[in-house]
C-alpha cells in the first residue's frame, strides 16, 4: 500500500495547477475563486503530511512520470528533507492565503483589474515552489524555478503602480539572468556528462576533470546564490520586495530563498559533495551575515529592515551547510524550517502594523502596545525568535549550526562562529529598535506622528483596533506564530529527523536507490561508501562533537558505527 | 564530442553583446540583451547534443552512434518558450513604466537615497544624479533631448520626491 500513496507525489504540483486554471475560469466570481483556492491548498497540505509521514521512516522514494525508468524519464523525488520543506511551505502558503483573504475582504469590495489574477498567480507561485522541491531532474529543477519565479513577477508588480513597476524591472532582469545562468551551467553539465538526472550526475561528475567538476559546482554555486540572496549577490532583493502587497511580500521572503538555499543544499550533498570550497562558501556566509545586518541596523522601514535580516540570516544556512558535518546540516535543515516560518510571521505582522498605523516607518510608529497589546504580542515573539532569545526556535538553530562549527575546530568555523554571534546581537539590536520605537515610546513623544495613532479616547482606539485589525488577518497571523513556538516544543523529533535527513544528504544511497534502483547502485555503493568517510572525516568530529553538547538526546548513533541507518528499509 | 565552430563564435558573440546590452541604463537595450542572450544559450543547450546527425526516428540497421541527440532539442524548445513569455512580461512591464514615468530607463530607489543622504554617506562626487543619457548610441541633437526628463541636482531631486504624498516623512 506504501507505493499507492507515493504514486501521488506529482499531485503536490498538479493539485495547485488545476486549481489555477479552475480560478481562471471562475474570474468573474470572486467568492468561488477564494474557495477552490483556499479548497486546493487545503488538500495539498493534507496530502504533504501524509507524503511526510510516509518519509518519516521509509526514507526516499521516486515516481518516474509516465513510467519512463529514471535516468531517461522525469523523475520525481522525495526524500526526508524535501518532504519537510514541502509541508513548511504548504501550511505557510495556505496562512498567507487566508491572511490575504482577509485583507482582500476588509480593503475591497471588487477586483479593480480586468481579471482577478491574484488567486490563479498565487496557486501556480504554490506549484512551483513544489515542483523546484520534487524536482530529480536538473531542467525540471530549473522548470520549477521558471514557473514560481514567472509567478511571482505577476505578484510583485500586481496594480501596476510606479513604485512596483520600478522594483519589479530590478527583480526581473536579475532573475532572469540567473536563469540564463543556470540554464548554462545545465547545457555544460549535460554536455560533460550526457545527462540531467540528478541521481545519475552524481554518479557520472566524479569522473570527471577535478578542474572541471569545481567549474560546474561554482557555476550551479552562483546561480543559486543570486536566488538565494546572499551577500554579493543579494543587492536585488531589498530593493523589490519591500514594495510588494504585505501577504506576497511575506510568502517571498518566506519561500523563495529557501528555495536557492534547498537548491544549494542538493548541489553541495549530492551533486558534488567534499570540501573543496567549504572554506570560500564560509567567508561568503561570513559577508552575508555580517552586510546583511549592518544594512538593516540603517532602516527605518520595517519592511526593509525586516528584507535585510533575511539576508543577514541567509548567511547562517550557508555556514551550516559549508561544514559539511552532519551536525551541521541537521541544523541547517531545521533552521530551514524554523525561519521560513518566522520570516513570513514577521512579514505579516509588519503588514497589520502598516494597516493599523498607515505605514511602517518606525519614525512614525509609536505607542503601537498600548494601542493594541495584541500586536504587540504577535510581533514581540516572532522578532525575539528571530534575534535568537531562548527558548524560541531560532536559538536552537543558531545553536546547532554553532555547535557544528566549534566541532570542527579551525580558524575558519571559529571566525563564522564569533560572526554568527555578532549577527545576533545585531539582530537583536535591530529588532528591539523597533520595539522600543514603535511599541514602547508613547504616541504624543513622536515628532510627526500618524494622526491614527493619536486618539484621544479608549472607545476610539478599540473601535480603529476592530476595523483596521480584522479576525481574519490576526487568525493567520495568529496561527503561525503558534506555529513556530511549536518548533521549540517539538525541537526534541524534529532535530531527530533533520538528522536522519542530514545522514541520508550525506550517505547519497537512499537517493540514489530511489531514483535509479538498487541494482545499479550495488556495483558502486563501497565506492560511495569510501568517498563519504574519505570526504566527511570532520563529519565524525561534528557528530561526535554536537552529540556531547547537543541540545537533544538523540538515538541514533554516530555515523561511524553504523553507516547506513536510515537507508534501507 | 565535436562541436560546430560557427555556431560556437556565432554563441559567443550573442553572449556577448547580450551582456554588453543588459549592462545599459535603457530598458529597451536591456530586452535586446535579455533577447540576445537567451538565444545564445539556446545556441549552447542546441551544441551540447554534439555533432549533426540523423533525426531520432528510429530505422533498422542504422547504429544508435548516427541519429542525433534528441534530448537537447527538448530541452531547447522550453528554455524558448519560458524566454518568449519572460520577454513579452518584461515588454509590458517597460511599456508600463513609460506610460507611468515617461522613462526608460532604471530609476533610482528612493528609500535607498533617504538612507544613504540619512547616514551622510551621500558623496556627491560618487553618488550625484549621472547625467540620464549614459550611452554612446544617444543622438546629440536638441529635439530629443528635450524629451529627456531635465538633469537635475541631488538636492533638488530629494525634494521633489518627498513632496509626494505617497514619501514617508
Amino acid at each position: 500500500m506504501e507505493i499507492d500513496i507515493i504514486e501521488f507525489v506529482p499531485l503536490a504540483v498538479l493539485l495547485p495547477l488545476f486549481g489555477a486554471a479552475f480560478t481562471f475560469a471562475f474570474y468573474r466570481n470572486r467568492a468561488t475563486q477564494r474557495a477552490i483556492a483556499i479548497g486546493t491548498l487545503i488538500i495539498t497540505a493534507l496530502l504533504q503530511i501524509v507524503l511526510l509521514s510516509e518519509v518519516w521512516t521509509g526514507g526516499a522514494y521516486a515516481v518516474n512520470l509516465a513510467g519512463w525508468p529514471a535516468p531517461y524519464g522525469i523523475a520525481m523525488v522525495i526524500d526526508r528533507l524535501s518532504a519537510l520543506v514541502l509541508v513548511i511551505s504548504s501550511i505557510i502558503t495556505l496562512a498567507v492565503l487566508l491572511y490575504a483573504v482577509g485583507q482582500g475582504a476588509a480593503e475591497e469590495r471588487d477586483d479593480a483589474g480586468p481579471v482577478s489574477i491574484f488567486f490563479p498567480t498565487y496557486l501556480i507561485l504554490v506549484a512551483g515552489i513544489s515542483n523546484a522541491f520534487l524536482a530529480g531532474d536538473l531542467f525540471n529543477l530549473y522548470v520549477g524555478f521558471e514557473i514560481f519565479l514567472t509567478a511571482s513577477y505577476v505578484l510583485l508588480t500586481m496594480g501596476g503602480g510606479e513604485a512596483r513597476i520600478r522594483a519589479g524591472v530590478t527583480y526581473v532582469v536579475v532573475s532572469i539572468l540567473s536563469s540564463m545562468l543556470f540554464l548554462i551551467t545545465i547545457g555544460l553539465i549535460y554536455a560533460a556528462t550526457g545527462t540531467v538526472n540528478l541521481a545519475d550526475i552524481a554518479l557520472k561528475v566524479s569522473e570527471l576533470d577535478p578542474g572541471m567538476q569545481l567549474m560546474l559546482h561554482v557555476l550551479l554555486l552562483v546561480a543559486f546564490g543570486i536566488k538565494a540572496a546572499v551577500f554579493p549577490l543579494a543587492f536585488w532583493l531589498p530593493d523589490s520586495y519591500p514594495t510588494a502587497p504585505a501577504p506576497v511580500t511575506a510568502v517571498f521572503a518566506g519561500l523563495l530563498t529557501k528555495v536557492g538555499i534547498y537548491a544549494m543544499i542538493r548541489t553541495e550533498t549530492l551533486l558534488f559533495p567534499g570540501d573543496r570550497i567549504n572554506t570560500g562558501l564560509m567567508i561568503v556566509a561570513a559577508l552575508t551575515m555580517i552586510v546583511g545586518i549592518l544594512g538593516a541596523l540603517a532602516q527605518t522601514d520595517i519592511k526593509r529592515m525586516l528584507s535585510f535580516t533575511l539576508i543577514s540570516h541567509i548567511g547562517y544556512l550557508v555556514f551550516g551547510l559549508a561544514l559539511s558535518s552532519i551536525a551541521g546540516m541537521a541544523a541547517t535543515i531545521y533552521y530551514v524550517a524554523h525561519h521560513i516560518t518566522i520570516q513570513t510571521t514577521l512579514f505579516l505582522v509588519t503588514g497589520l502594523i502598516e494597516r493599523r498605523a498607515g505605514t511602517a516607518n518606525v519614525d512614525r510608529l509609536g505607542g503601537l502596545a498600548k494601542i493594541s497589546p495584541l500586536l504587540g504580542i504577535l510581533f514581540f515573539i516572532p522578532a525575539m525568535n528571530l534575534a535568537g532569545i531562548p527558548p524560541f526556535s531560532g536559538f536552537l538553530g543558531k545553536m546547532g549550526i554553532m555547535q557544528g562549527g566549534i566541532a570542527e575546530n579551525t580558524w575558519i568555523t571559529w571566525t563564522l562562529v564569533t560572526a554568527s554571534v555578532v549577527t545576533s546581537l545585531l539582530t537583536l539590536l535591530a529588532v528591539s529598535r523597533i520595539w522600543s520605537r514603535g511599541f514602547w515610546r508613547r504616541a504624543e513623544d513622536v515628532e510627526d506622528c500618524e494622526p491614527i495613532l493619536q486618539q484621544k479616547t479608549l472607545a476610539h482606539t478599540r473601535a480603529a483596533n476592530k476595523r483596521l485589525l480584522p479576525a481574519s488577518m490576526v487568525l493567520p497571523t495568529a496561527t503561525l506564530v503558534t506555529m513556530s513556538l511549536a518548533f521549540t516544543v517539538l525541537a526534541g523529533p524534529l532535530m531527530d529527523f533533520s538528522r536522519t535527513a542530514a545522514q541520508d544528504l550525506y550517505e547519497r544511497t537512499p537517493y540514489l536507490e530511489a531514483v535509479l534502483g538498487e541494482g545499479r547502485i550495488d556495483s558502486v555503493r563501497e565506492d560511495l561508501h569510501e568517498f563519504t568517510l574519505d570526504n566527511m572525516i570532520d563529519v565524525d568530529t561534528g557528530d561526535d562533537g554536537a552529540a556531547e553538547f547537543a541540545p537533544v538526546e538523540t538515538s541514533l548513533q554516530p555515523e561511524s558505527e553504523d553507516p547506513e541507518p536510515g537507508g534501507d528499509q | 564530442m565535436t562541436i560546430n565552430l560557427t555556431l560556437l563564435v556565432l554563441m559567443g558573440v550573442m553572449l556577448a553583446v547580450g551582456i554588453y546590452l543588459m549592462l545599459e541604463r535603457s530598458l529597451t537595450r536591456v530586452v535586446l540583451g535579455i533577447i540576445l542572450l537567451s538565444n545564445g544559450v539556446n545556441l549552447l543547450l542546441l551544441q551540447t547534443g554534439g555533432r549533426a546527425g540523423r533525426a531520432p526516428l528510429v530505422q533498422d540497421g542504422i547504429d544508435a552512434q548516427e541519429y542525433f541527440d534528441p534530448l537537447p532539442q527538448a530541452l531547447l524548445l522550453t528554455a524558448i518558450v519560458i524566454a518568449f513569455a519572460l520577454v513579452a512580461f518584461m515588454l509590458a512591464l517597460i511599456y508600463r513604466s513609460w506610460v507611468l514615468a515617461r522613462q526608460d530607463e532604471v530609476t533610482d530607489d528612493e528609500e535607498d537615497r533617504r538612507v544613504a543622504q540619512a547616514v551622510g554617506a551621500y558623496d556627491p562626487e560618487e553618488d550625484a544624479e549621472v547625467d540620464t543619457e549614459t550611452s554612446e548610441f544617444s543622438d546629440p541633437s536638441p529635439d530629443s533631448a528635450s524629451d529627456l526628463p531635465p538633469v537635475i541636482s541631488p538636492a533638488e531631486h530629494f525634494r521633489g520626491h518627498n513632496d509626494e504624498p505617497e514619501e514617508d516623512r
